[in-house]
């Protein structure tokens, strides 16, 4: 497989530290004071322009954050964060929202372009001879969306794709529909921290009978130092629609723990589809275990509508810790859920991530597949819970979970909460834990791969199911993603 | 120390301390171990004056809420006295086995069969044991989990009568040994019974309880068993809780698997409202093998909780464990397994599997199964079903001329047969086939 | 000089001794047969030789083209020309077989400091190969080994040492599991690449694989060491009287 051999090229290619995106963008960049109060809330919905009653939601969540504890029953550690010491708002100086191209700070511009993730339409265009794999992107660069690709053309077809900050004022209507009606206001101690103090992120509203006519995309960039990330993305899919997103980030390699707490709220409503798909890549701390992104993520979809489906695929490389369970609710009769995920963990990394599937509606089915990899000194759970409550006749599940270990230090462990409260139901779970398989490994080696090349051509087999969901361009990527975060993973 | 906040707690958690530390104030343990058994009881005593009773926001008990189902402290039978056995229910016999039987908490020498005991076996009362101070009731205490059980802890500070048994090193027993437990009395009454059973070195033993009581009074049965199975000695433990539709049984059963020993358990539960076994399995010799089965048949209101924690403390172990439950009407299964594989124990190989057959309409099975695994090269997994019979087979049953009823129980003997048969004891597993057949016929017939 | 050179061979796993002494010389060209009684070590010398992490050498030498092997990693003996068709080949799920074989190749020549195979070129050689062994699109697209039948594994082993052209080539019992019809397309791929440069060790304990592959030098194997050594018809013997006489001889 070429992808294989390049990446294990790639990976050799790089100096000291393994992740790529380490780099930080000299820009300046205007603050909201350092730390946490009313003041801040206000400071950011004033920045926004927003309207009297976003203010109040977020003073709402503010107070209610503040009578809330920090959850523990999560199996991560870390020393307790001061939120104090974080800046809540950070915006670059020259680009206080979402223009023209050409009004955009050149250094942003090349800080996307060496991520990989062009902004310029005519370029995509000149680039791409297929136009179906064009991807609208919306670029979140600290606390501020700097530019939305694509929007004229999504428009004709009355897709509404733009920052969060711009729907607030230009679909407010919308917005108030939705906006915490999957995540509430209190729902977690995170998600209420994020109500009060998102800065920005996407809004998607794709209308009635509508399939969306190109991939859209939100790539999210942390750059200022001891900056904490609070985007919020709402994606509506009205009835009968059907969209695909995708989510990707990365951060700076700085030796501090840097906050990124996001909510995203779906709604499916009638015969919708949502496809969600995130490559996580944000800085993992070095090799010591020093700095890298602290990820206290939020996501759940409402299967709102009857016979209404919502996808989740994830693949989670980086983050010093990840915290993260997308989940589903199914509450339409016939409503589907999926989650397939790949969550690999190197180096001091530690991954606690899973689903919920919670299954409300008649007929409702879900599926679970997760490949976690554990390497190095992480530790790396699952944790899952499928729910058929009283009503949830003929509700179906199926869950695979497989680990694998790849050195004795690490830890593999699988949490899963499996609820039947109805007779009709239907629940499978199946999880394994192994480590590569020597026999595996030598064949491989008697046919000439090399160790590295080896064990990244027997991990991309094990997480092969998962691969397949995402859309083409996002899996030669994260396969390339999965090898290199396992470098120096075996010796 | 610091000022706690004194917690809020419930009325049977007040009547529970109070009787506690009237307990602590009355007779202590004679002998060598006074000491250190009144210091266990004092632990006891102060971890669930910390604690109390264990409920839903602790993890181990997330879906069995002790605050909830333990509603009365009921006082411990043994200060009552045998009650008047006229109109009292009789225990249960294994053919083939020998009996010694506990009424009330307390050891019957009338209804124990304590003569001529195989060469290699001691059985003695725990006070006796106690007294002496030597020996397997040493190790009283030894096998408690580290995490505080709620249960364990009452268990521990009100502890009665019980057991003390002990398999010379070599000695195979092969007369199953029967411990019947059996409560009669006409009022609420709490037994905190407690054995331990040491398997000596390449020995072989076979035992067998069983609780049974009153129909129509909410007893409580509080039991705790401690197990050492020694280096390459064979241990099967087979259990019957048939406690009475209005007792809640809560037992703990703990075992310490030496190196190159063969563990196996069987548990068919059918009775009490509620009930809770907590399993802590730990390997500490390497090449052993565990095996840990079980049927659980519930009906009406029933609530049964399996949980069980298996410590692959050491390398190349082996562990097998099925769980079957079967839930009519409006019951509740609960089945909780943790397999732990510790950083130096490689080479494990663990399965656990727990596979329900919702009956009733509104009946809930919660399935837990866990994995934490620390060493790299193991092979483990776990697999859980919850679901309905199956449509098909339930067609072609009464395609061949079965009536539906028939059908329905041919289907569920067979699911549950599949974790029966790993009984070794060809008697006891009759017996337990036989029984579980007599429930599932009176349930579908 | 000899293409595979092995001195004085002593190999144990987990403290059990196995090999016990073996020399063996293979030149250019040369087919060998190794046959011998269930346990006589065969299996390992072949593990030994390809580097399998489990088992220890403990005295001896073994040289591939005048280079010590043992003390090349196992992919490095596999650059260096050697190839292992594994008795029981390995099932990788989600390792497409054609993935596999690319990555196998280029590995191997990057190895070599050879240039990648061209992506048109490398699929034009495999559907030849693969066609004369009867492997359809179908099994290339599979995970490697994953539901093919036994014989079906076998051929996928012959189609990997087809397009990795190694210059020594160890069939460990081969023909095991193999009906008649699948021996001699295996068998045919074998023959195939029989050539002046390259060198056969075949490992079989049945005469059958030998009509098919005619060695030209068959060699019997008993507790670890190379017991007698003759021409083909030793094997006609052998298939006649059995290792019998071997076991006592030993003992």
């Amino acid at each position: 497989m070429p992808a294989v051999q390049e990446t294990v090229e790639r990976v050799r290619s790089i100096d000291v530290d393994q992740y790529k995106y380490g780099f930080v963008t000299d820009i300046e960049s205007e603050k909201a004071p350092k730390g946490l109060s009313e003041d801040t809330v206000r400071y950011i919905s004033a920045k926004k322009n927003e309207p009297e009653w976003m203010l109040e939601w977020r003073l709402d969540a503010y107070r209610r954050w503040l009578t809330m504890e920090e959850p523990t029953w999560a199996r991560v550690s870390y020393p307790k964060i001061d939120f104090q010491d974080y800046y809540y708002y950070s915006q670059p100086k020259s680009t206080p929202g979402p223009q023209s191209l050409d009004d955009i700070d050149p250094e942003i511009l090349a800080t996307y372009e060496k991520l990989g993730i062009p902004l310029r339409e005519r370029e995509i265009l000149l680039g791409i001879q297929n136009p179906t794999s064009r991807v609208a992107v919306d670029a979140v660069f600290d606390s501020v969306s700097v530019a939305t690709t694509f929007k004229a053309e999504l428009a004709k077809a009355g897709v509404i794709f733009c920052s969060i900050s711009e729907a607030i004022r230009e679909h407010p209507d919308l917005v108030r529909q939705y906006l915490g009606s999957v995540v509430p206001v209190s729902d977690n101690f995170y998600a209420t921290l994020n109500t009060a103090v998102f800065s920005d992120g996407s809004f998607v509203y794709i209308p009635k009978g509508v399939r969306c006519p190109m991939e859209l995309s939100t790539y999210f960039r942390i750059n200022e130092r001891n900056t904490g990330q609070f985007e919020r993305t709402l994606i509506i899919a009205d009835e009968g629609a059907y969209v695909s997103y995708l989510e990707g980030c990365t951060a700076p390699q700085r030796d501090e723990n840097q906050l990124h707490a996001a909510v995203v709220e779906l709604v499916a409503l009638k015969d919708a589809e949502i496809k969600y798909s995130t490559v996580q890549n944000w800085y993992p701390g070095d090799k010591d275990g020093k700095g890298g992104i602290y990820n206290f993520v939020t996501k759940r979809g409402d299967c709102r509508g009857d016979n209404s489906k919502i996808s989740w695929t994830q693949v989670e490389t980086g983050s010093a810790i990840t915290w993260k369970y997308p989940s589903c609710i199914l509450r339409g009769d016939g409503s589907q859920g999926e989650f397939y995920s790949i969550a690999i963990s190197n180096g001091y990394q530690q991954v606690d991530s899973g689903t919920k599937m919670i299954h409300l509606g008649k007929n409702t089915s879900s599926r679970i597949i997760s490949k976690g990899i554990a390497a190095g000194r992480s530790e790396n759970t699952y944790r899952g819970q499928v729910t058929a409550h009283r009503r949830a006749t003929n509700a179906r599940n199926f869950t695979n979970c497989d680990s694998l270990l790849i050195g004795d230090r690490c830890g593999a462990h699988t949490v899963p909460y499996i609820e039947a409260k109805n007779s009709s139901a239907v629940f499978e779970h199946e999880a394994t834990t192994s480590k590569i398989s020597e026999d595996q490994m030598f064949y491989c080696l008697q046919r000439g791969l090399t160790q590295e090349e080896a064990v990244a051509l027997i991990v991309n087999g094990f997480v092969k199911d998962v691969l397949q969901q995402l859309p083409m361009e996002f899996a030669v990527e994260a396969q390339k993603l999965i090898s290199v975060s396992l470098e120096g993973s075996v010796g | 120390m610091n000022v706690q906040p004194q917690p809020i707690r419930t009325a049977a958690e007040q009547a529970l301390l109070a009787l506690l530390e009237r307990r602590l104030a009355g007779p202590a343990v004679d002998g060598p171990l006074a000491g250190r058994i009144g210091e266990l009881r004092r632990a006891a005593h102060a971890a669930f004056a910390a604690n109390g009773l264990p409920h839903r926001r602790v993890e181990e008990w997330k879906y069995t809420d002790l605050r909830g189902f333990l509603r009365e402290a009921a006082p411990a039978a043994t200060a009552l006295g045998i009650s008047d056995g006229a109109s009292a229910p009789s225990a249960v016999a294994f053919p083939g086995a020998r009996r010694i039987l506990f009424v009330d908490g307390q050891l019957s020498p009338a209804g124990s069969d304590l003569a001529d005991l195989e060469p290699g076996l001691t059985v003695v009362p725990l006070a006796q044991a106690m007294a002496v101070g030597r020996g397997t009731v040493e190790k009283f205490g030894t096998l408690a989990p580290q995490r505080y059980d709620g249960v364990l802890a009452l268990n521990t500070a009100f502890f009665g009568d019980g057991l003390v048994i002990q398999i010379a090193d070599g000695a195979k027993i092969e007369r199953p040994l029967h411990v019947a437990h059996l409560v009669t009395h006409d009022h609420p009454v709490a037994t905190y019974t407690r054995r331990l059973v040491e398997v000596g070195e390449g020995a072989a033993f076979t035992l067998v309880e069983s609780f049974e009581g009153r129909s129509g009074v909410p007893y409580q049965v509080n039991d705790a068993l401690e197990l050492f199975v020694g280096d390459t000695g064979h241990m099967d433990y087979v259990r019957l809780q048939d406690d009475s539709e209005t007792a809640l049984h809560l037992s703990t059963v703990m075992v310490d698997i030496g190196r190159d020993a063969k563990f196996h358990a069987f548990g068919l539960t059918t009775g009490a409202i509620a009930s809770r076994v907590s399993l802590y399995g730990r390997f500490s010799g390497t090449h052993s093998h565990a095996g840990i089965r079980g049927v659980t048949l519930l009906k009406d209101r029933q609530h049964a909780d399996v949980t069980l924690l298996l410590d692959h403390a050491v390398a190349h172990c082996e562990s097998r464990e099925l769980f079957k439950t079967v839930l009519f009407d409006e019951t509740r299964g609960v089945f909780q397994g943790k397999i732990v594989v510790r950083p130096d124990a490689q080479k494990t190989d663990g399965r656990m599997m727990s596979q329900a057959l919702l009956i009733g309409e509104t009946a809930e099975m919660d399935n837990k199964p866990e994995l934490e695994i620390f060493a790299d090269d193991v092979q483990c997994g776990h697999g859980a079903t919850a679901g309905a019979l199956d449509e098909d087979l339930l067609f072609y049953l009464k395609a061949r001329g079965l009536p539906a009823k028939e059908a329905e129980a041919l289907l569920i003997q067979a699911f549950v047969g599949e974790a029966l048969e790993f009984v070794e004891e060809e008697g006891l597993r009759e017996a337990l086939i036989a029984r579980a057949e007599r429930w599932l016929n009176a349930r579908t017939g | 000089m000899a293409l595979l050179e092995i001195k004085n061979l002593h190999a144990q796993i987990e403290d059990n001794q196995i090999l016990r002494g073996l020399d063996l010389v293979v030149n250019p060209g040369e087919v060998h047969a190794i046959m011998g009684p269930n346990g006589s070590g065969k299996s390992t010398l072949s593990y030994v030789l390809a580097g399998k992490p489990d088992y220890e050498v403990t005295a001896g030498e073994a040289l591939l083209d005048g280079q010590n092997l043992l003390e090349m990693d196992p992919d490095a003996r596999a650059a260096a020309g050697l190839f292992l068709a594994f008795q029981y080949p390995i099932e990788i799920p989600g390792v497409a077989t054609m993935t596999f074989l690319r990555t196998a190749i280029n590995a191997q020549r990057k190895a070599r400091g050879e240039a990648e195979l061209s992506t048109p070129d490398f699929l034009r050689l495999v559907k030849e190969k693969a066609g004369d062994l009867g492997i359809t699109q179908d099994m290339l697209r599979r995970g490697v080994n994953v539901g093919f039948s036994g014989g079906e594994k076998k051929r996928n082993e012959i189609l990997q040492m087809t397009l990795l052209q190694p210059k020594l080539c160890i069939l460990d019992e081969t023909d095991s599991g193999l009906d008649i019809d699948a021996l001699k397309v295996v068998s045919e791929g074998v023959n195939a690449l029989r050539a002046p440069d390259r060198g056969m060790v075949v490992i079989t304990h049945y005469q059958r694989l030998l009509n098919h592959i005619v060695p030209d030098v068959v060699h019997v194997m008993n507790k670890g060491r190379i017991v007698r050594s003759g021409g083909k018809e030793l094997a006609l013997e052998l298939e006649a009287s059995g290792y019998a006489g071997y076991s006592q001889d030993a003992a």
